[in-house]
């Protein structure tokens, strides 16, 4: 099997997996309990939140840990708006057209709750256009989000530029950022240290699904989503998944070390991965401008092609990769991403996403440069067959 | 052992069109085609119709795929039944479905993707005699669907398989029953998968300027106003506002004007049909004054007729004994027996 699809999901890390298993065995007991079982939980439990915090560049009463990335940023937008309108800051909400949905489904609620919502176009290289931002940003306006990597097309956004302009236009608002897609390739610390919320998810660089974490800054305010038993400073209620964030600050601090070497390692074969597809496809166009690019993402379009028949070509090849995003039955639809690059639709629906990660390999690309030009031209010569 | 790629539409037929072909032997993948994302989404193409039938090709453990085809439905269903209406016809949606999308896109796509052949859960049969193909009614009569099937050629049946075409309909469901596909006792779907019946008024005011005009007898009498000339087609009887007297039928819809002629049920009958767009399964008319089963609806009882063509794509059906008129945009399907010869749509 040739996994290109690290920016769905990547396999844990050997270090992640080992440990988190005492926590799904003989460590099991609940860390809010007052015995010496929940408390060889809670100490693992505050262990990670302090190595999360570390390499997150934040205080360790900082950190929610999450059901995941989606959690987080539902929890970062729509917690952050109305807690913000409550205290009487105003009803603005800003995010760029292109973030993942988990921010663009929080926006709409926001909505339809009456809060005005401005969704902010990307330019075509992928990044968000910091003018129309700057036009959308006022007084009243209580909350940003501008994601730090695209999930799509793996720009890195200018995120210190968009804290820049909503200090100037929105001092009031708290801006918060989806940095689900970013850890594997940037040091969010620095990259993000000027968001006041941030969100991460653990099975984007090598630790379980179903575990995130949201940075939420002193003093930003949070309505919860969730609650109950006032687990992670009443903002995330219900027993917190010990295992999960165990795993996830492994993960991430295995990342942080690592992250130097396998970089440079990924982009080497990135590079060489698009070279050998743009020389063996006729017509290949890179979605997103590489420069601003995190090592492992590779866009294309392939003219005469649609992305949902050459996915099921690869598949029946033994390839994995994947195009824009899915909806609930599993159907490709058109990607909201390049349209808010101003691509065209025929463009977006003949545009595939190969992502590669920490474990991808030469020989993975060299399997590739094979396979899927020849599905490509399989596909292109029965064009026109009735 | 072929390749073959089945349209599962997460209802039991084509869930047990899959499960034979993999007792068969052959190498199966399944497909489901998401065709409308509308608000009406109870049909044959619902998320929870494509979870049923993720489900059932993980209980065979096929691989299992979704085409996105909802812009190309819209395009090529969708669009031209809401303007059939506007033009005073009545278009059968689901035979636009089958030459578009199944038969059409789907099939490309499956030949395109190396696949043998594509599979559909269809009742009918496709039979191979000399060197020709042919495509046969569906050994359960009662469930027959060769009707909407008319448009398939050579080309078609020679890369298609409908597996279930054997059996009846209590047969299918008995497989599935005991093969344990959670399929087994979904109920058919029976309206038009984008609207139903009920609120095929509404749907069509929705997209299309109503066309209101006179409800009137043969001899031009005005015995109502209506407000939709979509809502009217040829031996309708309900809806008319004539409450008196012998039953009234409507017998025209005249799309210039809007106007709704009515008449008695013997005004509905009629010796011939015109037709046009006709294909032939073979790829050549019948002889000359062959007697064929004439059929007018997907589940009416046949009549008996010949064709005379004055073009390679229209003529007249001469019937043996009346027949209820047919409104213009519906399917007219020939047979010999049980072989499909071809159709075309009434004038």
């Amino acid at each position: 099997m040739l996994y290109l699809d690290y920016a769905a999901s990547t396999p844990m890390r050997a270090s992640a997996l080992a440990a988190m298993l005492p926590f799904l065995s003989d460590s099991f007991a609940n860390p809010s309990g007052g015995h010496a079982s929940a408390r060889v939980a809670k100490t693992a439990l505050e262990a990670a939140r302090e190595q999360v915090a570390a390499v997150l560049g934040a205080d360790s009463s900082e950190i929610i840990f999450t059901g995941g990335g989606t959690e987080s940023d539902n929890l970062a937008v729509e917690g952050a708006a109305r807690a913000a309108r409550a205290a009487g800051r105003g009803d603005g909400v800003v995010v760029g057209a292109f973030e993942h949905k988990a921010v663009l489904a929080a926006a709409d609620r926001l909505e339809r709750e009456g809060f005005r919502v401005t969704r902010v176009p990307a330019t075509r290289a992928g990044l968000i256009d910091l003018d129309a931002l700057a036009g959308a940003l006022d007084s009243q306006t209580v909350l940003v989000s501008v994601m730090l990597v695209n999930n799509e097309v793996g720009t890195i956004q200018p995120l210190d530029q968009v804290a820049r302009l909503v200090k100037e236009y929105a001092p009031g608002a708290r801006l918060h950022t989806d940095a689900v897609q970013a850890v594997p390739w940037i040091d969010v610390a620095i990259a993000a240290a000027t968001a006041d919320l941030i969100s991460i998810s653990a099975h984007k660089f090598g630790g379980p699904k179903g575990v995130g974490v949201l940075v939420a800054r002193r003093g930003v305010d949070l309505e919860p989503l969730i609650e109950g038993g006032g687990q992670e400073r009443g903002l995330r209620a219900g027993t917190v998944n010990v295992a999960g964030a165990v795993a996830l600050a492994s993960a991430l601090t295995t990342t942080e070390q690592n992250r130097a070497t396998e970089v440079a390692a990924v982009a080497l074969l990135r590079d060489r991965l698009m070279a050998g597809l743009t020389d063996r496809i006729e017509g290949l166009i890179e979605n997103g401008d590489r420069s601003v690019k995190v090592a492992g993402n590779a866009h294309v379009a392939i003219p005469g092609v649609e992305a949902e028949m050459l996915l099921l070509a690869l598949d029946r090849i033994g390839v994995c990769a994947a195009a824009g995003s899915s909806c609930a039955s599993g159907a490709t639809e058109p990607s909201h991403v390049l349209a808010a690059m101003g691509m065209s639709a025929v463009a977006a629906l003949s545009s595939i996403r190969l992502s590669l990660g920490f474990a991808s390999t030469a020989a993975d690309v060299d399997a590739a440069l094979v396979r899927i030009p020849t599905a490509v031209a399989q596909l292109r010569s029965s064009v026109g067959v009735k | 052992m072929s390749d073959i790629l089945v349209a599962m539409s997460g209802g039991v037929d084509s869930s047990v069109a899959a499960a034979r072909l993999l007792a068969e032997g052959h190498s199966v993948t399944g497909v489901t085609l998401r065709l409308w994302g509308g608000e009406t989404d109870s049909g044959c193409c619902s998320v929870g119709d494509v979870e049923d039938a993720r489900r059932v090709a993980a209980q065979l453990g096929i691989p299992h795929y979704v085409f996105n085809l909802t812009d190309t439905f819209v395009d090529a269903v969708v669009d031209p039944y809401v303007a059939a209406h506007s033009d005073g016809l009545t278009p059968n949606p689901c035979v636009e479905c089958n030459r578009s999308i199944k038969f059409g896109v789907l099939f490309a796509r499956a030949r395109a993707l190396g696949f043998d052949k594509l599979a559909t859960g269809h009742h009918a049969r496709v039979t191979t005699r000399a060197g020709t193909w042919q495509l046969r009614r569906g050994a359960d009569y009662a469930k027959d669907q060769s009707y909407v099937l008319y448009m398939l050629n050579q080309t078609h049946l020679a890369r298609t398989r409908l597996p279930v075409g054997e059996m009846t309909k209590a047969e299918v469901r008995a497989e599935a029953a005991r093969m344990g596909l959670r399929t087994a006792d979904k109920p058919e779907s029976m309206d038009v998968c984008f609207v139903r019946r009920e609120d095929r008024g509404d749907f069509l005011a929705d997209r299309a300027p109503a066309r209101p005009g006179v409800i009137q007898e043969r001899d031009g009498t005005v015995v109502a106003q209506h407000t939709a000339m979509a809502g009217f087609t040829i031996g309708q009887r309900r809806g008319l506002g004539v409450a008196q007297g012998e039953p009234r039928y409507v017998i025209d819809v005249n799309p210039a004007t809007a106007a709704v002629t009515i008449g008695t049920r013997a005004d509905l009958l009629t010796n011939e049909l015109s037709i046009s767009g006709l294909t032939f399964v073979a790829g050549t008319a019948p002889p000359p004054n062959t007697v064929l089963e004439v059929q007018t609806r997907a589940h009416g009882v046949p009549g008996t007729g010949s064709l005379s063509r004055h073009s390679a794509a229209a003529g007249v059906i001469t019937l043996l004994n009346p027949m209820t008129r047919v409104a213009p945009g519906q399917v007219i399907a020939l047979y010999r027996d049980d072989e499909l010869v071809g159709g075309g749509i009434a004038q």
